[in-house]
């Protein structure tokens, strides 16, 4: 009874007789008499050739040639066998691929991200094409300038992705928890973004950034914008549209700070607007090695709250504290400065409108009256001067 | 060039006899406008950056400079040196006209204040530009001389106070109201946008590059004109002194002509400082 509750003894011993069985039809020893040579190739010049020390180490070196090479029953065995079918073991993983961006059996073989099949090594193996720390240049094979990701039109992301703090803690510091690919976008499920299931959809990146950044979708989701993608609302940013999807760059650096007004201002025009009429902006786009404060510097970054909400830190009653941060002595008087005025607007802020209004008219009257009178003054000038020149001798004349 | 000939002849021997010069400007105005100009150059070379900061040449300055905190850090640097010379210069006109009860410095025919005078030599100054009338003559300060003062006088008020509200805004938010903070910068702006445009182009046309001065008008930094050049542009100054018998008294050296070519070429580096941001100033001010 027990052995027919568990079925995988029988399996496993099945598995051992039938190998055994077919060991002795065809030893591996009886390949390799001639698969051994380090020359050998087919007639399109592929080595056919197979290391027996390598192969023997690797994860599938307990097993038989013949256990994937399953067309090849004897010798000798024609010159073109069919190829192996690697889900005859790793059905799940096949069954995954089948509905991915990679679905393309002769475009992706399982080779091209797992390397040869001769010399694979577990994930965990530091030899793997599949090591954490080997993924990102894995995919480069095809995802970067000099691969696939030309002929198909799409981004080369592994130099972005390499620059990233993402890319940085994996290459220069051997981080294993950092993000790679498959972080990501997954492994054999690879998924267009535009497919709702997709880990890399609009809806499900914060889910996914959130897998290692739990905190920070903890206060996202609690904020104004992840309330707004929970409800559906699809034109409120995630994660990558702000911070990117593989550029990723350290929100402390200056090349951030600075692209990263205009990430808010593509849907808060109005407030971008009247952003840049201030000194803030004024200073900020200067760059340079202080800072001046961009949007999040007030608002909040992930948990962006309205002012009406007490937590937020432009709700009237933290404005003296948010303000401190840079405004050393800032008081109540102090915050009643608006950060987003705007002086064309009279009903807004009739006294700014007011005061441009006044500063424009004085502008225009004072450099128009001299203008003319200037103008007026150069011809005449001009006039008398001649003329005194040709009573003169009317040489210059 | 018959324009040129004005400025060559300058302290060439005439038919006649020797050229006389006479005292325009002491060594101290001098050095005031010397100061005056210089900072003005600087806060507008660096006001503009951060004025236009959305402009190509601004970020690209800004970026050589090394950022805006260089850009501030001189512009700041600029504006207490001019603060500290017009604070020097309102002390000296107290002196000399509470104090010391020199006359003239309030009113009369050499103050700087205006009066009724002036507005009837802009009219008949208009008159005779569109040939309704003869050239009036002028006293020591004619009307535009005296609106380029107040006109700086104003504008270093205004630019001045706004500019350090901003600077120390916690300490002014205790007497300010907080919209104040906004308006601020609004007045700042355009202020500074104004003197900037007059003075780059009003002040330099009627002051240096006007037929009768062109290429500029030495006697700013010389401190001397000739005698024909004070008959014809302050014909009334002159007329004055002689009756009065002071003409002698006013009597100048003959600039040097190392000092004469020292003083083209700092003032022509600061005539094209100035026209080149003058341009800078309207392409960004057009393509905003």
């Amino acid at each position: 009874m027990k052995l027919i509750s568990d079925p995988r003894p029988a399996i496993y011993l099945c598995a051992l007789l039938l190998s055994s069985a077919l060991a002795r039809s065809q030893a591996n020893s009886d390949c390799l008499a001639c698969h051994s040579d380090a020359s050998m190739q087919d007639a399109s010049g592929h080595s056919l050739s197979v290391d027996e020390h390598k192969f023997g180490g690797s994860t599938h070196g307990s097993l038989q040639c013949v256990n994937c090479h399953q067309a090849i029953k004897g010798y000798p065995h024609p010159d073109k066998v069919t190829p192996v079918k690697c889900d005859a073991c790793h059905a799940d993983e096949a069954k995954g691929l089948t509905t991915s961006v990679h679905s393309n059996a002769a475009e992706h073989p399982c080779t091209s991200c797992h390397g040869d099949a001769h010399t694979i090594y577990p994930k965990t193996d530091a030899r793997s094409a599949v090591y954490p720390l080997n993924i990102p240049r894995t995919c480069s094979a095809c995802h970067s300038n000099n691969g696939m990701a030309g002929k198909h039109g799409l981004a080369s992301v592994y130099p972005t992705y390499l620059d990233s703090i993402h890319g940085f803690a994996l290459s220069n510091e051997g981080l294993l928890v950092a993000a790679n690919c498959q972080s990501c976008h997954g492994s054999h499920h690879i998924l267009s973004r535009k497919d709702p299931l997709s880990p890399t959809n609009k809806a499900n990146v914060p889910k996914t950034c959130g897998s290692c950044h739990a905190g920070i979708t903890e206060n996202y989701l609690g904020g104004v914008h992840g309330k707004a993608i929970a409800a559906g609302k699809m034109n409120a940013p995630v994660c990558s549209d702000c911070h990117t999807a593989h550029a990723i760059l350290q929100p402390t650096e200056a090349a951030f700070r600075s692209q990263s007004t205009p990430i808010c201002g593509s849907c808060h025009k109005d407030k971008f607007s009247t952003y840049r009429d201030t000194f803030h902006s004024q200073l900020g786009a200067l760059g340079g090695y202080v800072e001046t404060a961009r949007c999040w510097d007030c608002h909040g970054a992930h948990d962006v709250l309205p002012a009406s909400d007490p937590h937020s830190p432009i709700a009237p009653a933290n404005l003296v504290k948010t303000c401190g941060r840079c405004h050393a002595g800032a008081n109540a008087s102090f915050v009643k400065y608006q950060p987003h005025a705007n002086a064309r607007n009279r009903k807004l802020n009739p006294a700014l409108y007011f005061i441009r209004t006044f500063m424009n008219l004085l502008l225009a009257s004072v450099l128009t009256f001299f203008m003319i009178h200037t103008i007026l003054w150069l011809i005449r000038s001009r006039v008398d001067q001649v003329k005194r020149k040709a009573a003169e001798g009317g040489k210059h004349a | 060039m018959p324009e040129l000939e004005l400025v060559l002849n300058h302290g060439k021997k005439q038919p006649g006899g020797e050229e006389r010069f006479f005292q325009r400007f002491t060594r101290a105005q001098r050095t005031m406008h010397a100061v005056l100009f210089t900072t003005f150059l600087g806060l507008a070379g660096t006001g503009l950056p951060l004025r236009f900061s959305q402009s190509y040449w601004a970020r690209r300055f800004a970026s050589a400079v090394g950022g805006f905190g260089a850009i501030l850090f001189f512009h700041k640097l600029c504006a207490v040196v001019l603060t500290i010379a017009f604070l020097l210069h309102v002390k000296e006109v107290f002196q000399r006209g509470l104090v010391n009860r020199e006359k003239g410095i309030f009113w009369g025919a050499t103050s700087m204040v205006g009066n009724w005078q002036d507005v009837k030599d802009l009219l008949n100054h208009l008159r005779w530009m569109v040939g309704l009338g003869s050239r009036p003559r002028f006293e020591r300060y004619a009307y535009w001389e005296k609106f380029d003062y107040w006109a700086v006088f104003w504008g270093m008020i205004v630019i001045g106070f706004s500019g350090y509200a901003m600077w120390f805004a916690p300490f002014f938010a205790h007497f300010l109201p907080g919209w104040a903070l906004n308006a601020v910068l609004v007045i700042h702006s355009e202020e500074g946008l104004l003197a900037i445009l007059f003075i780059f182009s009003i002040h330099f046309v009627n002051t240096h590059l006007r037929p009768d001065s062109f290429p500029m008008d030495m006697v700013i930094f010389t401190g001397v004109e000739s005698e024909e050049e004070f008959k014809s542009k302050r014909a009334n100054e002159y007329a004055r002194l002689k009756s009065e018998g002071k003409l002698e008294s006013r009597l100048g050296e003959k600039p040097a002509a190392w000092y004469l070519n020292f003083s083209r070429l700092v003032g022509f580096t600061a005539i094209s400082i100035g026209l080149i941001l003058l341009v800078l100033t309207l392409s960004a001010y057009f393509n905003e």
